[in-house]
């Protein structure tokens, strides 16, 4: 270990002073985020960082400072130029990276989307590292919210926009849980109201909820903005007993709401567990230890069995994270 | 002015000592002008650059990187005409996204992509003579009509586009910026070139020279004769068609288009203008200027990323740098003035 870390820092001062050609002993992985100053990308950042500091590779991330869809492409050139040896992107296009991603790749450059994927463009990378496995998302959520009203009563969904593509999969299978499987039986779906991920807009909807469905039990908001619209909604109109409120939410969103007791627990994935899981897999690929290809498998510290799938994706997790008042100090993001 | 040329001449005798001022020597007409301030600056930040990281100084990855900002420079390469015609035009970037869409979705709807270019050069014409008739024929200051056009050619470009991109062009149109022509990009040949010409057209022909008296004073030159109006018309339209071009290189570049192509770029575009010491309100500046501006960001941009300076310093260095150049240029206009 002592040693690796001694050679770390050689071959980062060596790449200070020599030619792009110098030959590195530790991967050197870049984590290029979507933007600057955000802090879901900065806990992905510390997952990286902590598995880097393990297991002996170099990182480095360099971020635009707006998510705009070409802004991103002048930093994977010069990470290309530096010789890195793994660009890791959470993509702000799915298709707008193909070139200059295919540059990179062309120079010996493992490419990794992490958090969002090329969707439809995914031959331009070599595997898609995934939050969690989305097609869970729903059914997750129509059980944490079961579990909170006795799987009974009237509930509503507050979602994105109408043509939020992630929202509206996830509700699809929210729709069919609740239809076919009989543990859900007395739970209805009075109502599916859209927020357009605008607080405001949000927070009108959720009034209205609350309005218009007196016996309303429970509301699932699977977006970061109306879970938390809804929260104050309920927090002031202080229905915390009556109306019960889970969805997807960041825990530095929701933890007001949390320890005043208006939500008792909502779920994301943890991005931290992403950024842990690339590092291991990229460092796993450069030393030839993991090869790409669907199916096959590898072990990751603390998060077991990972198994690549259709299209090299990778999910980091295969159900929801669920914060409670128990668990949400060990978050921050 | 006035009463020297009209006037009949009147003894005053603190105003002949001015006149027998000697020549100003060649050096200091050599140093007031601005666009040296601007070639100082670029030496110094390709220097700095190469001092920051070794991965700087490779002429084959400074070209690949400028491919991002030409089609920008070569916008503000026509924008600096205007500005010194003491008009702006903030509204390129949305007319690069609408014209790339209408080339983009005409080439989807199955038109040959010869036609449907000819129709984006076509339609950048129009938006850009849109642009001059409200500023021109209405009277109304080019500042707000073309804040409200920007906001409307994005907005047609989304109603035509949507928001998916559109993409699968023929493979020969895609990756301009990896095509060469002596090692140099193609679409920075074409930047070359451009600057070349409207660097002639601006300091050499009489339309050019005109140019500069317009911005000057727009009175002044309508009496002169110079058909003030129709140039000014010609610099909106020759905009209009110049973002055209630049959106499909970055169509090719990019190998898609969408309705938010270039969003923000018109701030660069003004930014890489004033760099070049033109004068914001008309009647001074250059395309040299301009032109060693838009290699002075591409160096100082490319430079920053390379070294792995994080983006929030990098935006100071761009800030500071505008409101230096900016100070410098008027310190420098201020004393020539005297």
């Amino acid at each position: 270990m002592k040693r690796r870390t001694l050679l770390a820092a050689l071959a980062t001062s060596a790449a200070m002073v020599a030619a792009p050609l110098a030959a590195q002993d530790t991967v050197d992985i870049v984590y290029i985020p979507k933007n600057t100053g955000n802090p879901y990308f900065d806990s992905l950042v510390a997952g990286f960082e902590d598995a880097c500091a393990e297991i002996g590779c170099t990182f480095s991330q360099a971020a635009p400072a707006t998510a705009e869809a070409t802004s991103q492409i002048p930093f994977i050139t010069a990470q290309t130029q530096r010789g890195v040896d793994v660009i890791a992107i959470s993509p702000n296009s799915p298709d707008a990276l193909n070139q200059v991603l295919d540059r990179a790749r062309s120079r010996g450059i493992l490419v990794l989307a992490v958090n969002g994927d090329l969707v439809g463009n995914e031959e331009h990378r070599d595997a898609g590292i995934l939050p969690v496995d989305f097609t869970k998302t729903g059914p997750n959520q129509v059980e944490l919210l079961g579990s909170m009203i006795d799987y009974e009563g009237e509930i509503a969904i507050l979602s994105a926009t109408t043509d939020a593509p992630d929202q509206n999969t996830w509700i699809a299978a929210m729709e069919d849980v609740l239809a076919n499987d009989p543990k859900y039986a007395n739970m209805t779906l009075v109502a599916k109201v859209y927020g357009d991920d605008e607080p405001q807009k949000s927070t009108t909807e959720a009034e209205a909820l609350l309005q218009t469905y007196p016996n309303l039990r429970g509301i699932i908001s699977p977006t970061t903005v109306g879970v938390a619209a809804a929260a104050q909604v309920i927090q002031s109109a202080g229905k915390a007993d009556q109306v019960k409120l889970t969805g997807l939410g960041t825990p530095n969103q929701m933890r007001p709401f949390i320890k005043d007791g208006t939500v008792q627990a909502f779920q994301l994935w943890s991005p931290y567990n992403q950024g842990w899981l690339a590092a291991h897999f990229a460092v796993g690929v450069r030393n030839g230890d993991i090869e790409i290809a669907p199916g096959n498998s590898f072990e990751v510290p603390n998060l077991g069995t990972v198994t690549m799938e259709d299209k090299n994706v990778i999910n980091t997790q295969a159900e929801l994270t669920t914060f409670d008042a128990d668990n949400i100090d060990d978050f921050d993001f | 002015m006035t009463d020297t040329t009209q006037g009949k001449p009147v003894q005053q005798p603190v105003l002949s000592s001015h006149e027998a001022a000697a020549a100003r020597p060649l050096w200091q007409v050599v140093l007031i002008r601005p666009e040296v301030m601007t070639l100082v600056l670029l030496f110094v930040a390709f220097g700095v650059a190469t001092r920051l990281s070794p991965f700087f100084a490779d002429t084959t990855f400074i070209l690949e990187s400028a491919t991002f900002y030409v089609e920008y420079a070569l916008i503000a390469l026509v924008l600096t005409l205007i500005i010194v015609s003491g008009e702006i035009d903030l509204s390129p970037a949305a007319m690069m996204a609408f014209s790339a869409c209408v080339f983009a979705a005409l080439f989807k709807a199955g038109v040959p992509i010869g036609v449907a270019m000819g129709a984006s050069v076509v339609t950048g014409a129009l938006m850009g003579a849109f642009n001059g008739m409200l500023v021109l024929w209405f009277q109304l200051p080019s500042i707000i009509v073309t804040i409200g056009t920007l906001t409307l050619y994005r907005g047609l470009a989304q109603v035509l586009a949507g928001d998916r991109s559109i993409s699968g062009f023929p493979s020969w149109f895609i990756g301009i910026d990896w095509k060469y022509w002596f090692g140099i990009p193609i679409p920075v040949v074409i930047f070359v070139v451009a600057a070349i010409v409207l660097g002639v057209f601006l300091g050499l022909t009489v339309t050019g020279r005109q140019i500069y008296q317009i911005g000057t004073s727009p009175e002044a030159a309508r009496h002169a004769g110079i058909r003030v109006r129709r140039i000014k018309m010609g610099l909106f339209v020759l905009l209009g068609v110049t973002s055209s071009v630049a959106g499909m290189l970055t169509a090719s570049r990019l190998a898609s288009v969408r309705y938010d192509m270039a969003t923000g770029g018109e701030l660069q575009m003004v930014l890489m203008v004033m760099l070049g010491g033109t004068y914001i309100f008309g009647g001074r500046g250059s395309i040299a200027g301009t032109f060693l501006a838009a290699w002075l960001l591409i160096v100082i941009a490319t430079g920053m990323n390379v070294a792995n300076i994080p983006i929030t310093s990098q935006l100071i260095v761009m800030g500071l740098l505008l409101i230096v150049s900016i100070v410098a240029t008027n310190a420098i206009y201020a004393r020539t003035q005297r």
